[in-house]
């Protein structure tokens, strides 16, 4: 029991976890290519085409929300946000926990008083409420394998593949 | 004067029981109040809006849970479609939790999907109903049971107003109630989520304390105007749940129920089930004392007419 749990864990928290690592170069304003795999088990890694994506998307802060030093997109951030200093990192990893319900991360969010965003999604709901949120209001692809492939781990999870269920679903019986 | 004979004592002796089982009552209902749940409770608040009906809440609690396998795969979206007596899906022995797919006409951005599963309530009618205390309100929030007490009664299906525990009927020889426990053995008593929390993609579930997610849900409401319904569906819904709900559509086109009503179910049964001790311990002994005392004069007649 205490295996498997591990185990499932294991997997929430990888997948809790993709980061970003820029390589091939920088475009302006940014890597060309971003390779979002930090958090990958399930799925793989997401070959992220930054460079395509920060012209699609006319505005950095669309993503970057207020960490690149301009406003922010949404008028409710602009009201603390307008006149932010670029951060150190504008990674989303910098912010967004990969480990967003783990104890000792919670009981720092409960024991400010002082912070104001406590429902700050982790990390890997960050990517995909991101990514996903634009891709249903843009019209792009929303399949979950559109974006990364699944990795036989997740097939043994989703028992899908070659762990799909072999018998057909009975019919009727109480 | 009225004559005291036997009918008239007897219906004097009612009334007098029956007063002092409604007062006694009345004061017990009082004293007890209502429960409210345990101060440090957790609880998961769950936002309609960002589920997109990926089911990957479903694989992980079949893989936490050990459950059985599955008809289809769970990346197969067909299940959207299955009707069964006229009903969507239904969490089962097999599934303790499912999504749904609802249709909601002029709702910008496609379908609603809604998760059931247990919603933990603070005040839990399955617990009230249940005659073996199989079930138990942890102070970490779970609702869970105890299968080796549970003698398969199912009374609890029928008190629970979600429509939740489930039946294992493909157990011929010992069937018992099934049903989410929010992974309390193996997560939530060491202070982690839920394993379906945990493995969503869009985090449509916060995890957290009760109180905490309450303000939580209110700010989201606040802080998005005209998105969503102004209603966190649990908060106050019978008695409370664990489990609290957003959504932008009005929650009786997603399949909730909501004519439940604030108050815990086992408001609606205290006084009667006060009454109940009161009538198997005082009563008997009552009406034997008063079939003895009738029967004395007959006894005695009878042995005075022996003697004479």
């Amino acid at each position: 029991m205490g295996g498997r749990t591990r185990r499932v864990m294991g997997v929430a928290v990888v997948v809790a976890a993709l980061g970003v690592s820029p390589h091939i170069g920088r475009a302006a304003g940014g890597p060309a290519m971003v390779e979002l795999g930090s958090l990958s088990t399930l799925f793989g890694a997401v070959p992220f085409d930054h460079a395509k994506h920060a012209g699609l998307a006319g505005d950095c802060a669309e993503c970057h929300h207020h960490t690149l030093g301009g406003a922010p997109v949404k008028e409710n951030c602009a009201r603390c946000h307008k006149a932010n200093q670029p951060a150190k990192s504008a990674a989303c990893r910098e912010c967004h926990p990969a480990e967003r319900f783990e104890a000792g991360y919670m009981a720092t969010v409960a024991g400010n008083p002082q912070l104001y965003h406590t429902g700050k999604p982790g990390l890997k709901g960050a990517y995909h409420q991101k990514c996903l949120g634009c891709h249903q209001a843009m019209g792009g692809p929303t399949g979950c394998e559109d974006c990364h492939s699944m990795t036989e781990k997740g097939e043994a999870f989703y028992r899908t593949g070659k762990y799909a269920p072999a018998a057909a679903p009975k019919k009727g019986g109480h | 004067m009225k004559k005291i004979d036997r009918r008239n004592f007897l219906k004097g002796g009612l009334a007098g029981s029956a007063a002092i089982a409604v007062t006694g009552t009345a004061a017990t209902a009082k004293g007890a109040g209502t429960f409210g749940g345990y101060p440090n409770s957790m609880g998961v608040l769950v936002d309609l809006t960002k589920c997109v009906g990926c089911r990957t809440c479903e694989a992980a609690c079949n893989k936490e849970q050990g459950l059985p396998e599955p008809e289809k795969p769970f990346n197969d979206t067909s299940v959207f479609d299955e009707i069964k007596h006229g009903q969507k899906r239904r969490t089962s022995e097999k599934a303790y939790t499912v999504v749904n797919r609802y249709e909601v006409e002029g709702r910008e951005g496609g379908p609603v999907f809604r998760k059931i599963q247990c919603n933990h309530c603070q005040e839990p009618a399955c617990l009230t109903s249940c005659f073996v205390n199989a079930y138990t309100k942890t102070p970490e929030g779970a609702v869970v049971y105890n299968p080796k007490v549970c003698v398969g009664c199912r009374t609890c299906m029928v008190a629970c107003p979600f429509y939740i525990p489930a039946y294992s009927y493909s157990s011929a020889i010992n069937p018992v109630v099934k049903k989410c426990i929010m992974c309390y053995d193996t997560r939530l008593k060491f202070g982690r989520p839920p394993a379906c929390v945990e493995a969503c993609p869009q985090e449509v579930m916060v995890f957290g304390k009760r109180t905490d997610l309450i303000k939580l849900g209110h700010q989201r409401i606040k802080e998005n105007p005209g998105k969503y319904v102004d209603h966190l569906y649990g908060e106050n819904e019978v008695g409370g749940t664990s489990w609290m709900y957003l959504s932008d559509v009005p929650f009786d086109k997603v399949g909730f129920d909501t004519h439940l009503g604030n108050e815990p179910i086992i408001s609606y049964v205290k006084e009667f089930l006060t009454v109940v001790p009161m009538v198997l311990t005082i009563w008997p002994a009552l009406f034997t004392g008063f079939h003895l005392l009738s029967n004395r004069k007959e006894a005695l007649t009878k042995e005075e007419e022996t003697k004479g």
